[in-house]
C-alpha cells in the first residue's frame, strides 16, 4: 500500500474519514460525542478549556475546538457528524457550518444551494482547482 | 408466509425533521418538498404494510467510534428517538417486530451475511425522518419497524455489490417467515450532498437522475460502482446511496417504478425519492 497514491486524495476540498483520520481524531470525536448529554453541554459551556482538558486530545485539537475552526478540525481527524454535536451545542446548523467551511457567507451559500448547489463541473479533481488560477 | 411487496427510497435530511416538528412545512422553502411526498403518503396508506424494514445510517447517535458495526439489525421490542444534541424528536416510539427481526438475523447469518444483533438502540433522524415523510405526524406509527443500520460514516462502508446481495438475502429471509405479513423495505439517505470542507454544497442532478433511472433499469450496474465514484460525483455524504441498493436487492429483478420525486435543496442536500413495486 505504501507509496501508492490514494485516489481519494485527488478530490478537492474533501477529507475522507478513513482509518488514519479515525485514529487521529478518536478523542476529539469522543469529546464531541459527550455533548449528546445535556449535563455535559452545561459543563462545557461553563468552562470550555477546562472541559477539554478532561479528554486526552492534542493541544492543537483543543485550540481548534475553542476557535471553532471547522476545516482545521476536519484536518485533525474530526468527523462532520461528530462535530455536529459541537455546533448543535452552539445552536448552529449544518448549513451555517458548511458555509463557513467553504469560505462563503451564509447568505451566499444558501443562495448557491437554492440555485441548484455546487456543480460537479470543475470540482472533481484537484487539477480543476489548480487550473482556476 | 410473509411477503415483501415493494421498496421505497428517500433522503433523510435532519432539517426536514426539524421543519415538520416546528410546523414549517407550509413555508415557501419547504412546501415543495412536502408536496412531493403527498402521493407517497397516499400510496403507503393504501399499501398498509404490517412491517417496514428501514435501512438507514446512524449519525454518531447510537454508535460512536467505540464500536462500528457495518450492518446492525434492531431486534428489540421498541426503539426510542435519539437525543442528537438538541433533545429527542417528539415523534412516537418506534415499535419493532422482534420475531421477524430475529428470524432475519438468523437467516442472513446462515446465508453468510454476518450482521450485528442489537437489542438496545436509540434511533436518530436517519430513521425517524423517513417515517415522518411517509406517515406524517400520527400518534402512533401505523406499522412495526425493523431498523437496519449501515455504517456509512467510517470509511469504508460496505460496497454497493455487498449491499445489493445483502438485500437479496433479506428477501429470502422475509419470505421464509411463517406468518402472513406484508413487508415494505425502505432504503434511505442520499442523494448527492457534501457536508464538509471547501467543496461542501456539491449537488449532482445528472448523477442522481441516472441513479434513479438505473434503480429500475440496471441495478447491477449501480452495484458495480466503486466508492470513489460516489464521493467524487455525489459528494462525501452521497456515499449513503449504497443503502438504497439493499432495498433494491430485496425486490424482484424486474420492478415497476410507481412514483419519483426530486428536489434541490433541502438544507445542503438533494432530496430524492422513489417507489418501486414488484411486478407480481
Amino acid at each position: 500500500m505504501k507509496g501508492e497514491p490514494n485516489p481519494f486524495d485527488d478530490i478537492p476540498g474533501t477529507t475522507l474519514f478513513d482509518a488514519q483520520r479515525s485514529r487521529q481524531g478518536y478523542h476529539l470525536n469522543m469529546f464531541c460525542m459527550s455533548l449528546m448529554k445535556a449535563a455535559n453541554r452545561e459543563l462545557f459551556k461553563a468552562d470550555e478549556a477546562a472541559y477539554l482538558q478532561t479528554f486526552p486530545m492534542t493541544a492543537e485539537q483543543r485550540d481548534a475546538v475553542l476557535k471553532r475552526d471547522w476545516n482545521r478540525l476536519i484536518g485533525l481527524g474530526g468527523n462532520i457528524y461528530f462535530l455536529a454535536k459541537l455546533f448543535s451545542t452552539d445552536g448552529k446548523s449544518f448549513q451555517h457550518v458548511a458555509a463557513i467551511m467553504t469560505g462563503a457567507t451564509q447568505e451566499d451559500y444558501a443562495r448557491m444551494m437554492l440555485d441548484g448547489g455546487r456543480s460537479p463541473e470543475g470540482n472533481r479533481s484537484k487539477k480543476d482547482w489548480d487550473n482556476r488560477g | 408466509m410473509a411477503k415483501l411487496v415493494a421498496g421505497v427510497a428517500t433522503s433523510h435530511v435532519p432539517a426536514i425533521g426539524a421543519a415538520i416538528d416546528l410546523g414549517k412545512t407550509q413555508e415557501p422553502y419547504w412546501q415543495p418538498v412536502f408536496k412531493g411526498y403527498e402521493p407517497a403518503k397516499r400510496w403507503i396508506a393504501e399499501q398498509k404494510p404490517d412491517v417496514v424494514i428501514l435501512v438507514y445510517n446512524d449519525h454518531a447517535s447510537a454508535f460512536s467510534l467505540e464500536f462500528i458495526p457495518t450492518f446492525a439489525l434492531g431486534c428489540a421490542q421498541e426503539f426510542v428517538p435519539a437525543d442528537e444534541g438538541w433533545g429527542p424528536r417528539k415523534v412516537p416510539v418506534v415499535k419493532g417486530h422482534p420475531e421477524l427481526a430475529w428470524h432475519i438475523a438468523q437467516s442472513v447469518i446462515l446465508d453468510e451475511f454476518d450482521l450485528t444483533i442489537v437489542n438496545n438502540m436509540a434511533v436518530d433522524h436517519g430513521l425517524t425522518v423517513p417515517l415522518s415523510l411517509m406517515f406524517g405526524q400520527p400518534q402512533e406509527w401505523p406499522c412495526q419497524v425493523i431498523p437496519l443500520a449501515v455504517n456509512v460514516v467510517q470509511y469504508p462502508p460496505p460496497t454497493g455489490n455487498r449491499c445489493y446481495n445483502f438485500g437479496k438475502a433479506i428477501r429470502r429471509a422475509v419470505e421464509s417467515f411463517d406468518q402472513d405479513l406484508k413487508v415494505v423495505i425502505f432504503g434511505t439517505g442520499g442523494m448527492s450532498h457534501q457536508l464538509q470542507g471547501p467543496r461542501a454544497g456539491l449537488i449532482n442532478r445528472q448523477f442522481d437522475t441516472a441513479f434513479l433511472d438505473n434503480l429500475t433499469a440496471d441495478p447491477q450496474k449501480l452495484a458495480r460502482m466503486p466508492h470513489i465514484d460516489y464521493v467524487r460525483e455525489a459528494g462525501s455524504e452521497g456515499i449513503e446511496l449504497v443503502m438504497w441498493l439493499i432495498m433494491r436487492g430485496a425486490l424482484d429483478a424486474k420492478v415497476r417504478e410507481v412514483y419519483r420525486f426530486y428536489h434541490v435543496p433541502a438544507s445542503n442536500t438533494a432530496v430524492g425519492h422513489i417507489i418501486l413495486e414488484n411486478e407480481a
